[in-house]
């Protein structure tokens, strides 16, 4: 018998849990060429500012063992033309849209907001909380949780009522559950956890860093105890807020590990850029798993983790 | 999806041999095959299924033939564990490819002469190219150059193709002693050029396309940088090409490129962002001065 995959995050209700990440897949369009997109629960759509943005000078990636540093510097064409042909497109096709934002202080974030509303296709808002606090010494939003709860307070202010904010959290924070907390008190309907970890690699022949940014975000397979961790002890925190879990999601059995750690959905990043069928692959492959240990619901194996010896669903 | 995008396979590794100084890879994959046009390139996993190398590695493609439905074959130098793994492949081996990718070299309607050059084994995909511009009668010459004569590249299919052949090697091992460049300006007067084509390293691509403007030839450049993923989600492989508008975009050399035409691209800028370029700090007062011509498309991607 098939499972019921349909899940729900705040009041928006997928028709499955496997996503794809903000920053790996575009705006839907490059990995249309590959698979349709409407399958997929949802499309987190690359962050986008007020302007446009033209980023970082190459080069921008360096591979690492079992992953990658990158440092894109947001770069994208701006609201404007996001609103008019980028997010189309994407509902066109039928893709549900998380549109991820990215500013440089709390009003950048809200006028954001306040241009997606759910009449636009806009399902969600993801806050991408690590980008540099231009009043904060270049420091992430997301190492403070104080500096966090201010954009977070801003969008769910700005946002429309029933467009749910889920908050984008990096792992390297000091704490994250304790921004987590922050986020959610300040009016997150929800957590996106983790984006990736800062880190650098260095040319082995000119000794100089390897990326033209210096020190980038570490993603892929490489972070994905670490992500899972965070999802398991904000769930262990917060039970009652819906977390979508990420970092390195390469396989089903990786997407059934984080909604047993406590996440109701998965987002797949930088294995796109590995596997561009990976998000279909990892939804069947998600499935096949549920079904073998006779799971009917997939809500039922989230947060499996936390329960007792013996309360395992299936087998 | 679409009948002319990329697919994925699972390819079986025909044959692996040895070219002058590189490995050359011959996969089954009817789909890639019958979609290639030339400059186009494919993406290859490396390390198996299991690999801690998560990136596929692009690769031009060489050579398309009709045997077994369809094979492509590509060019490497081994410069990593990566390549190493790659060298290492023997016939029936299944390799995971996406292909055919990026914009291939437009093809003149009209029996021209052209002029290739290219640079080490960037010139891989100047081969297939040669054969389809023959195809429609246009004269082909090549002008190939490399450090030495161990990395001058298919000198025998080369000859064989095109009208003439005109070697060029840093050290002066293989053909003349200098630079394409130094042999471009001979080469297209005796061929009475129209057209140049090229590829190889960004360097080498930059004198070219300096030259063919010197010389009022249009230059079709296929650029070669450093990919994550190939089909243009990762932003890594940006290049500062000038618009139709006159504005200057970071575009992706997977899918905007690799090839592009010689005097849009901004070859002394490579590896920075342009001061002026969409997006750049300097973009908005640009385009906020008076008199500035109407609003370009707001698109850094």
């Amino acid at each position: 018998m098939n499972p019921d995959m349909r899940t729900r995050l705040a009041g928006l209700e997928l028709a499955n849990p496997v996503m794809a990440a903000a920053g790996c897949a575009g705006t839907g369009r490059e990995l249309a060429r590959f698979f349709d997109i409407a399958r997929l629960g949802a499309i987190a759509t690359k962050s986008v500012m007020l302007e446009p943005r033209a980023g970082r000078p190459a080069p921008r990636m360096a591979e690492t063992p079992s992953g990658m540093v990158s440092s894109v510097g947001l770069q994208g064409p701006g609201i404007e033309v996001f609103l008019q042909r980028d997010l189309p497109w994407l509902r066109s096709r039928g893709g549900t849209a998380v549109v991820s934002v990215a500013g440089s202080g709390p009003e950048e974030y809200a006028e954001l907001a306040r241009r997606l509303p759910a009449s636009a296709g806009v399902a969600m808002i993801e806050v991408n909380l690590s980008c540099p606090n231009s009043a904060g010494q270049g420091r992430d939003f997301a190492d403070v949780p104080a500096e966090a709860a201010r954009v977070v307070r801003a969008v769910r202010g700005a946002a429309e009522d029933g467009v749910p904010v889920f908050a984008k959290l990096a792992a390297d924070a000091p704490d994250p559950v304790d921004l987590a907390g922050a986020c959610v008190e300040a009016g997150a309907d929800g957590l996106s956890m983790v984006n990736c970890l800062r880190g650098m690699a260095v040319d082995p022949v000119t000794l100089r860093p390897a990326l033209a940014g210096g020190v980038g975000g570490v993603s892929g397979p490489a972070i994905r105890p670490i992500a899972v961790g965070c999802v398991y002890r904000t769930r262990e925190a917060l039970p009652e807020v819906p977390v979508i879990g990420m970092g390195g999601v390469q396989t089903g059995a990786d997407a059934l590990e984080f909604l047993a750690a406590g996440a109701s959905a998965v987002a797949v990043g930088t294995v796109n850029f590995a596997d561009p069928s990976a998000c279909v692959r990892i939804l069947r492959e998600l499935q096949e798993l549920l079904e073998e240990r006779g799971v009917d619901r997939v809500g039922d194996v989230v947060g499996a983790a936390h329960r007792p010896t013996g309360a395992v669903v299936g087998r | 999806m679409s009948d002319n995008g990329p697919v994925q396979t699972r390819s079986p590794v025909l044959t692996v041999r040895r070219v002058d100084a590189y490995h050359a890879i011959t996969v089954v994959a009817p789909q890639i095959a019958e979609r290639f046009r030339s400059g186009q390139f494919l993406s290859v996993g490396v390390g198996g299924e299991h690999s801690s190398m998560l990136l596929r590695r692009p690769f031009a493609i060489h050579d398309v033939k009709p045997d077994y439905g369809g094979t492509v074959e590509f060019l490497f130098a081994v410069r990593g564990p990566g390549t190493a793994w790659l060298a290492e492949r023997r016939s029936r081996d299944l390799l995971d490819v996406v292909g055919p990718l990026g914009r291939p070299f437009p093809l003149p309607r009209d029996p021209v002469n052209c002029v290739l050059v290219g640079g080490g084994s960037g010139a891989a995909p100047l081969f297939p190219l040669a054969h389809a511009l023959r195809r429609r009668g246009c004269r082909v010459d090549f002008v190939l150059g490399a450090s030495s004569a161990d990395r001058v590249f298919s000198a025998i299919s080369a000859r064989r193709i095109a009208e003439t052949a005109t070697f060029t090697t840093d050290d002066g091992s293989f053909g003349v002693r200098g630079r394409v460049t130094d042999a471009l300006e001979r080469v297209t007067a005796d061929a009475r050029a129209d057209v140049v084509y090229a590829c190889g390293p960004m360097a080498m691509l930059g004198r070219v396309a300096a030259a063919a403007a010197r010389l009022e030839l249009p230059a079709q450049v296929a650029v070669e940088e450093a990919m994550a993923c190939g089909t243009g989600l990762c932003m890594s492989c940006v290049v500062p090409v000038v618009g139709e508008d006159g504005f200057t975009r970071m575009a992706r050399a997977c899918v905007d490129g690799p090839v592009f035409r010689g005097e849009r691209v901004r070859f002394d800028d490579v590896g920075t962002i342009p001061f002026d370029a969409l997006g750049a700090p300097g973009w908005k007062a640009w385009s906020d001065e008076p008199g500035a011509e109407g609003a370009p498309e707001r698109e850094a991607g």
